[in-house]
């Protein structure tokens, strides 16, 4: 590299404060800058290695830590979710079920005491029926009778009005007669 | 880049001066010992990482604050990276590579306000930086592997009648490896640089000043991204050298 311009002006900078060559290629300068960057290199080293790497790294562990937490704490929480559900249904067929039997239960009871009661109603109205048709039965008698009574005795009282006399046993077969007819 | 002292229709144009070293107190010889510019910039980039690598992550909160995922964001890339590369037993030097990052990140971040200082743009000191990691990574090759560390530069699955040719050229692009570490970031951010000066330079062009403004802007963008991308090819390389040194064979 062109180091004749330095080593010939010696000096690194012209009268009028400007670089003569590379300032880059100034020996003069040069164990200048290596000495400080040495410095500034230490200085560096050290305040990562002893304070900004461990407590960013330390930083970066618990970020991690605390999300591998969280997720380990989120699918408990999950799991747990999970099981309540399964529960609830449970229950819910449990309660379903139930309240199907109260309700079969309930059913049967009412039907049994209405088909007493029914068996009970019928036997009454049969009862009932059977009372009424032999008070039919005799009202009808009773009516026969005073009819034919009263037949045969207008029948005789018409006989006697037109003057003859009247047979008892004649009329009343002659009504009778009649009534059948 | 000889000298700068062209001039054009008035125009001076002293594009390296910016690289300058000054004593920050006077105006005496820059001793080894004096507070220089570069002094005050790695100083700087120094107070930068600890405001954020260690006032950012003080609250070491589980919700980080902007600044502390930040800090996080970079230990993440750069811990996954020499975990990536070196593998399992390379991430005790994890400190060692973060150091080396940060430094080269922050400085060359920094460099690229206005009227700062680069110091990542000094030979001097991107030849500590290479050289250090080389001399670092080839002393414990030899310590972790002792004489089985030289199977690096023997490619056992080659034709035998190649062996000794490889071997040569492994041995040269080892050797290499250094200068081309530290030259890539100098000559990088200092060529950024000097054009970013260049083309202010013409800015005091009436005619042409528009397109040097606009120059101008359409570099910085470029250093932006260079600044971040130099550091991590840095980085990732000291990672493979790093590699090579724990795993020696191929």
């Amino acid at each position: 590299m062109a180091t004749e311009t330095t080593e010939a002006v010696g000096t690194c900078v012209d009268a009028g404060g400007s670089a003569l060559g590379m300032p880059q290629l100034c020996a003069d300068w040069m164990p200048n800058q290596i000495f400080w960057l040495v410095v500034t290199l230490i200085a560096i080293y050290f305040v990562m290695s002893r304070i900004a790497l461990p407590r960013i790294g330390a930083v970066l562990a618990e970020r991690s830590g605390t999300i591998t937490n969280d997720i380990a704490a989120a699918e408990e929480l999950k799991n747990k979710a999970a099981e309540a559900e399964a529960a609830y249904e449970k229950a819910l067929v449990d309660a379903r079920a139930e309240a199907a039997k109260i309700v079969a239960e309930a059913k049967a009871e009412i039907q049994a005491e209405l088909d007493v009661e029914l068996q009970k109603a019928d036997a009454e109205i049969a009862a009932k029926t059977a009372e009424s048709e032999a008070a039919i039965a005799e009202i009808r008698d009773g009516a026969v009778k005073s009819v034919t009574q009263v037949a045969r005795d207008t029948a005789k009282e018409l006989v006697a009005a037109m003057g003859g006399a009247a047979d008892a046993k004649t009329i009343t077969a002659a009504v009778n007669a009649r009534m059948k007819g | 880049m000889a000298t700068e002292d062209k001039a054009e229709g008035g125009l001076v144009f002293h594009p390296l001066d910016q690289f300058i070293v000054k004593p920050l107190f006077g105006d005496g010889p820059v001793h080894w010992y004096t507070p220089t510019n570069v002094t005050l910039w790695m100083a700087i980039a120094l107070l930068a990482i600890v405001g954020v690598f260690v006032l950012g992550s003080r609250g070491r909160a589980v919700i980080p604050t902007r600044l502390q995922s930040i800090g996080e964001l970079i230990y993440g890339f750069i811990y996954k990276m020499v975990e990536d590369v070196t593998g399992k037993d390379g991430v005790k030097y994890f400190p060692y590579i973060m150091t080396l990052f940060l430094f080269i990140l922050f400085a060359n971040y920094l460099a690229l306000i206005p009227m700062s200082y680069s110091p990542t743009s000094m030979i001097a000191v991107t030849a500590v930086l290479g050289f250090g990691v080389f001399i670092c990574v080839t002393i414990l090759g030899f310590v972790k592997n002792g004489a089985s560390f030289l199977g690096l530069f023997w490619m056992s699955d080659a034709p035998a009648i190649l062996r000794p040719i490889i071997a040569v050229i492994e041995v040269i692009s080892y050797f290499v490896r250094p200068v081309s570490h530290s030259i890539r970031l100098a000559g990088n951010i200092m060529a950024g640089h000097a054009v970013l000066k260049v083309f202010a330079g013409f800015a005091a062009l009436t005619l042409v000043s528009p397109v040097a403004i606009f120059g101008i802007v359409a570099i910085y963008g470029l250093e932006v991204l260079v600044a971040g991308i130099q550091a991590y090819v840095f980085t990732i390389l000291t990672c493979v050298y790093l590699k090579d040194a724990l795993h020696p064979a191929h």
